[in-house]
C-alpha cells in the first residue's frame, strides 16, 4: 500500500520559489497516487524544462526530465512501450503550449493514454519573467514592458475543438479540486489533459492567489456536465471574470495501445527478442 | 566487338508514371532468377509525375557492387531519354524505342549504335486488358530477346514466383502476355545478333534487396520493436518496410508529426526497455539535434538512421551525396559520445545495424548509421543473411530479478567502464533521470566535482567501445603503390576501380571506413604513414572524412577525388583521379 511518505524523495526537496503554485500541484499528484492506490515502480513521470518540469526530480516515482517542450513524446513513446505504466506529464504553459504546442495538438489525436498536467502560471518563471503563451493580453512581464500585444491562446477550447477524450481545468490554491481532478484524469482511460492555473509569486503580479480566489467557481457545482462538445466549447470561452474549473468534457475512444495489433496483448517491453527467425522476411526478397 | 556473356549494363528511362521502376525491377529479377548477379541504379526528380526517371541494371556472373557510366542497352519510352543517355551508350550498343512516338531524325544516333524499333503501344494495344503503362513490359520483353535470354526468367520475375505480391494475379498473366509481344517481335524482325548476350546460370537462392530494407531487416532480427519516424527522402522506405512488416514481425512503426516527435518517441519507449529506433535524412536530423544531445546525458540506448542526401537545406532531394559525415560526428550541444557507422553496401546494412542495436544498449549511448540514396535505392543481389551468429548483447540492462534485490541503486553509477547499471520503469529500482547534469542517483547537482565525474564516466564508454568496434577494413594488399580512403557507400565502385587499376599493374589497396568514430586512432596514423601514396575518395565538396582523419591522427591526405554534383560517383571517375595521382 502506497502512502504519501512513500513518494517523497529523501534528502533531496524542491527549490521552487516559496509560496509556488508548484507546491501544491506536487502534493495534489502525490495525494491522487496514493487516493488511486498507484505502485510507485508503475509510475513514469516525464516532464520537459522549466520551474514546473523539475517536478519529476521530487517525486518518488519513475522520472525523466527532458529538453524543452518534448515530455508528450517522450511519455506516449514509454507509453506504446509498455502500457502497463502510469505515464504523467509534466510541463509549464511555455514548456507546452510555446516551445511543445505542436506535441500538445498532435498528442490530443493521438489518444494515447498518458495524462498530461500543465502548470499554468501564465508567465516564464525561470527565465525570469518573460510573457508566455497564456500571459493576458495587455500584461507587462520583463519581455513586453508596455504591455503583451498578443493574445493569449487558450488551451481549454483547443482540447474540446479537438474533441480531446478528457479535458479539464484545477487551480492548485485549491488541494481537494486539484487532487480529484488529478486523480480522475489518471484513471481516465484516454488521453487526459488537465490545465492548472496557478500563482507565480516571484513574476505575475496580475494572476495572484487573491484574483484567482475572486473569480474561481466549479463547474461540477454547478450542475455542468462534461458530455457534450458544443456545450464545452462554450464554456471553453468564458472568462476572464469567471472562472470556471473543473472536467469541461470527457469521451471514450478506442485507445491506440488497445486498438493496435501488436499492443493489444503483451505489452513490448515484455516481448521477448533473443532468437527473433526473419527467415520468411529474407524469403519475400527472393 | 567481340561477343561477350553475361556482362551487361542496361537502362530503361521515361517519364515518373511510365512504370520505370517496375519495368527496372523486373528486369534485374529475371537476371538473379536465371542464376545471375545485379547492381541496380535509379535516378529521378523530386515530383510524381514527369520529370525523367532512369532505372540502370547492372548484370554479370559474379557480385556486382555498383553502377558503371557507360550502358550496353538503353530502352527509351521517351525522347528525352536517348537525349540524355545516347553518349553513355558503348560501342555497338542498342536502343529500343517506339518509332511511332519518337522521331530520330538523319545522322542523330551513332552509326554504330543498333536501333530496335518495336511498336511498343500497337502491341499494348492488341493485348485485351493492356493499358499504356504496360508499354514497359513490351520492352522488358524485347530486351530480353534481344539479349537472347531466356524468357521463362522474366515471366518468372513478373508472375513472381517467390512469394512476390503479384502471384497469380491477373494484372500478371497480361503483363506476361505483353513482354511475350515484345520478345516475339525482335525474334520475328530483328537478327540475333546484339553483341552481348546473356546466359543462365545454375541458380542459388539470392535475395534482391536495397540498403533501406537491409536496415530494417536488420533491425527487426536485433529486437527493435518499436520505431517513429517522420517521411523523408530518401529514409522513407525503412518505415515504409517498418509498418508492412508490423503484424508479422510483431513491431510497431508510429509515424510522428515531425521529427523532433519521432525521436523523442522512439527515445521514450527505448527508456522504457524497449530496442527503438528514428531513421531520416539531413534536414530531419537537424530537427533531432537537440534531443540527440538529451540521449547522450540520459545515457539511453537509441540508434538513428541518417540516409544522407545532398544539402544544404532542400538541396538534391533525390539525389546522391555523402554531405552529412561531420554533421552527425558533431550533432548537439554540449558533448556526449557517440557511436558512427557508415555501412558501404546492403549486406552491411544488414550486419552493421544488428551491431548497431547491441552497441547502444552496451555503451548506452546514439548509434548513429549514416547511409545515403545510393544506398537506401539500389538493389544488389546478395545471399540470404547468415544470422547464426547475430547474439543479442543488452549490456548491464538489470533483469526483474537482479533489480529487485538491488540495494542503493545508482541510475548513473561511476564505474570503470563508465558503463552504469541500467533499470527500466515497472522494476523496483525507482530513480530520475535529469537531462540537467547530475549525480549517480540522477538527481540535478551543479557540483564541479561531480561533473568532472559524469563527464569523465560518460567518455570513458567510448574508450571501453573501442576495444570492440572493428578496426576500418582493408581490401587488397597490406602494401601497395596507391592507398585509397573512403567511406560508406562508394566502397562498391573503389573496389570496382581497384579491378581496372590492377589491369595496368597498379597496385592499390583501400582503407574502407564502417566504423568512423571513436576511431582507431594509432592504428589509422600508423597505417596511413607507412602508404606510399594515399587518395581520399568521397562524394562531397570539402573532404570531410580526410578532415576528420585530420582531426584525429594529424595525417594530411594530400591527395582527393571529390564529387558532389549529386550522382553517384563511378568506378571508372575514381580510376581516372587515382591514374592521375599515381602518374605525377
Amino acid at each position: 500500500m502506497t502512502e504519501l511518505r512513500d513518494l517523497n524523495t529523501s534528502g533531496y526537496s524542491p527549490d521552487w520559489c516559496p509560496g509556488c503554485g508548484n507546491f501544491g500541484i506536487l502534493t495534489a499528484l502525490k495525494r491522487a497516487l496514493v487516493q488511486l492506490k498507484l505502485n510507485p515502480k508503475d509510475v513514469l513521470v516525464v516532464a520537459g524544462i522549466g520551474c514546473s518540469s523539475k517536478l519529476p526530480q521530487w517525486i518518488n516515482t519513475f522520472g525523466f526530465h527532458g529538453v524543452h517542450g518534448r515530455g508528450l513524446p517522450v511519455g506516449m513513446g514509454a507509453k506504446i512501450a509498455n502500457k502497463k505504466l502510469h505515464v504523467i506529464v509534466i510541463g509549464g504553459d511555455g514548456d507546452v503550449f510555446g516551445e511543445g504546442m505542436n506535441h500538445f495538438i498532435h498528442s490530443l489525436r493521438k489518444n494515447i493514454n498518458v495524462t498530461l498536467l500543465v502548470h499554468d502560471n501564465q508567465i516564464y518563471g525561470l527565465t525570469k519573467g518573460q510573457t508566455s503563451p497564456t500571459t493576458m493580453h495587455g500584461d507587462k512581464t520583463s519581455s513586453s514592458p508596455g504591455g503583451n500585444m498578443d493574445d493569449p491562446i487558450n488551451p481549454i477550447a483547443l482540447a474540446v475543438a479537438q474533441r480531446t477524450s478528457y479535458v479539464a481545468r484545477s487551480f492548485s490554491g485549491d488541494m481537494d479540486h486539484l487532487t480529484n481532478t488529478i486523480a480522475d484524469a489518471i484513471a481516465f482511460k484516454g488521453f487526459a489533459f488537465v490545465d492548472i492555473f496557478q500563482v507565480c509569486v516571484s513574476f505575475n503580479k496580475h494572476n495572484t492567489f487573491p484574483w484567482f480566489k475572486e473569480r474561481i467557481y466549479d463547474l461540477q457545482k454547478k450542475g455542468y456536465k462534461p458530455d457534450n462538445q458544443e456545450k464545452a466549447f462554450k464554456k471553453s470561452l468564458e472568462g476572464w471574470d469567471k472562472i470556471p474549473i473543473g472536467v469541461f468534457y470527457k469521451e471514450e475512444k478506442p485507445l491506440y495501445e488497445e486498438e493496435h495489433p501488436v499492443l493489444k496483448r503483451t505489452p513490448l517491453v515484455k516481448q521477448k527478442i533473443d532468437n527473433i527467425s526473419i527467415k520468411k522476411l529474407m524469403d519475400k526478397f527472393c | 566487338m567481340a561477343l561477350d556473356i553475361n556482362r551487361l549494363s542496361w537502362l530503361i528511362g521515361g517519364e515518373a508514371g511510365y512504370g520505370i521502376m517496375t519495368a527496372g525491377e523486373k528486369f534485374a529479377r529475371a537476371m538473379v532468377q536465371g542464376g545471375l548477379n545485379i547492381h541496380t541504379h535509379v535516378e529521378y526528380p523530386s515530383l510524381i509525375r514527369g520529370g525523367h526517371n532512369s532505372f540502370g541494371v547492372r548484370v554479370e556472373e559474379d557480385e556486382v557492387t555498383c553502377p558503371i557510366l557507360m550502358y550496353n542497352l538503353i530502352v527509351a519510352l521517351n525522347k528525352d531519354t536517348i537525349n540524355r543517355h545516347k553518349d553513355f551508350l558503348t560501342a555497338g550498343g542498342g536502343i529500343v524505342y517506339d518509332a511511332s512516338e519518337i522521331k530520330l531524325q538523319e545522322g542523330e544516333i551513332r552509326s554504330d549504335i543498333k536501333l530496335y524499333d518495336v511498336p511498343l503501344m500497337k502491341l499494348v494495344n492488341e493485348t485485351k486488358g493492356g493499358i499504356r503503362v504496360m508499354r514497359n513490359s513490351v520492352a522488358v520483353g524485347a530486351s530480353m530477346a534481344i539479349l537472347d535470354y531466356d524468357f521463362t526468367c522474366l515471366a518468372e520475375a513478373i508472375r513472381g514466383v517467390n512469394n512476390r505480391r503479384l502471384k497469380g494475379s491477373k494484372i500478371a498473366e497480361i503483363n506476361v502476355h505483353i513482354a511475350k509481344k515484345g520478345y516475339d517481335y525482335i525474334k520475328k524482325n530483328f537478327q540475333n545478333d546484339f553483341e552481348i548476350k546473356l546466359e543462365k546460370r545454375p541458380r542459388t537462392k539470392k535475395m534482391l534487396i536495397r540498403g533501406n530494407e537491409a536496415i530494417a531487416l536488420g533491425a527487426i532480427k536485433a529486437g527493435c520493436k518499436f520505431m517513429s519516424a517522420y517521411p523523408m527522402t530518401p529514409a522513407s522506405s525503412i518505415m515504409g518496410y517498418f509498418v508492412r512488416k508490423e503484424k508479422e514481425a510483431k513491431v510497431v512503426m508510429k509515424q510522428a508529426d515531425d521529427e523532433i516527435t519521432a525521436i523523442n518517441m522512439a527515445l521514450g519507449a527505448s527508456f522504457a526497455g524497449v530496442r527503438s529506433m528514428t531513421a531520416t535524412s539531413g534536414g530531419g536530423l537537424a530537427l533531432m539535434t537537440e534531443t540527440t544531445s538529451l540521449v547522450g546525458i540520459s545515457e539511453v540506448p537509441l540508434v538513428i538512421v541518417n540516409v544522407q542526401r545532398p544539402g544544404p537545406a532542400t538541396g538534391l532531394p533525390t539525389r546522391q551525396g555523402q554531405g552529412d559525415l561531420k554533421f552527425v560526428l558533431n550533432i548537439g550541444h554540449g558533448e556526449f559520445p557517440r557511436i558512427l557507422i557508415a555501412p558501404g553496401d546492403a549486406e552491411e546494412c544488414f550486419y552493421e545495424t544488428f551491431n548497431a542495436f547491441n552497441l547502444a544498449d552496451k555503451y548506452q549511448l546514439p548509434v548513429f548509421i549514416v547511409s545515403d540514396k545510393h544506398l537506401a535505392a539500389s538493389y544488389k543481389s546478395v545471399k540470404e543473411f547468415d544470422t547464426k551468429n547475430l547474439k543479442i548483447d543488452r549490456g548491464w540492462l538489470l533483469s526483474d530479478e537482479e533489480a529487485n534485490q538491488w540495494v542503493d541503486y545508482k541510475r548513473f553509477m561511476n564505474t570503470d567502464s563508465g558503463v552504469s547499471p541500467r533499470a527500466i520503469p515497472g522494476q523496483k529500482t525507482l530513480f530520475r533521470s535529469s537531462s540537467d547534469e547530475h549525480n549517480e542517483y540522477g538527481n540535478i547537482c551543479e557540483n564541479p566535482d561531480n561533473r568532472l565525474i559524469q563527464d569523465g564516466k560518460r567518455f570513458r564508454k567510448l574508450d571501453t567501445a573501442l576495444s570492440e568496434i572493428p578496426l576500418p577494413k582493408l581490401y587488397g594488399p597490406q602494401n601497395a603503390d596507391v592507398t585509397i580512403v573512403g567511406w560508406g557507400s562508394t566502397k562498391g565502385a573503389i573496389l570496382e576501380a581497384m579491378k581496372y587499376l590492377k589491369e595496368d599493374g597498379i597496385k592499390a589497396n583501400f582503407l574502407h571506413f564502417v566504423y568512423i568514430y571513436p576511431m582507431h586512432v594509432d592504428y589509422v596514423k600508423r597505417f596511413l604513414k607507412n602508404a606510399k601514396k594515399v587518395v581520399n575518395v568521397e562524394e562531397n565538396v570539402t573532404a570531410q572524412l580526410a578532415g576528420i582523419i585530420r582531426e584525429f591522427t594529424g595525417f594530411k591526405i594530400k591527395h582527393k577525388v571529390l564529387k558532389h554534383n549529386g550522382r553517384t560517383l563511378y568506378p571508372s571517375e575514381i580510376y581516372d583521379g587515382i591514374k592521375k595521382v599515381y602518374n605525377d
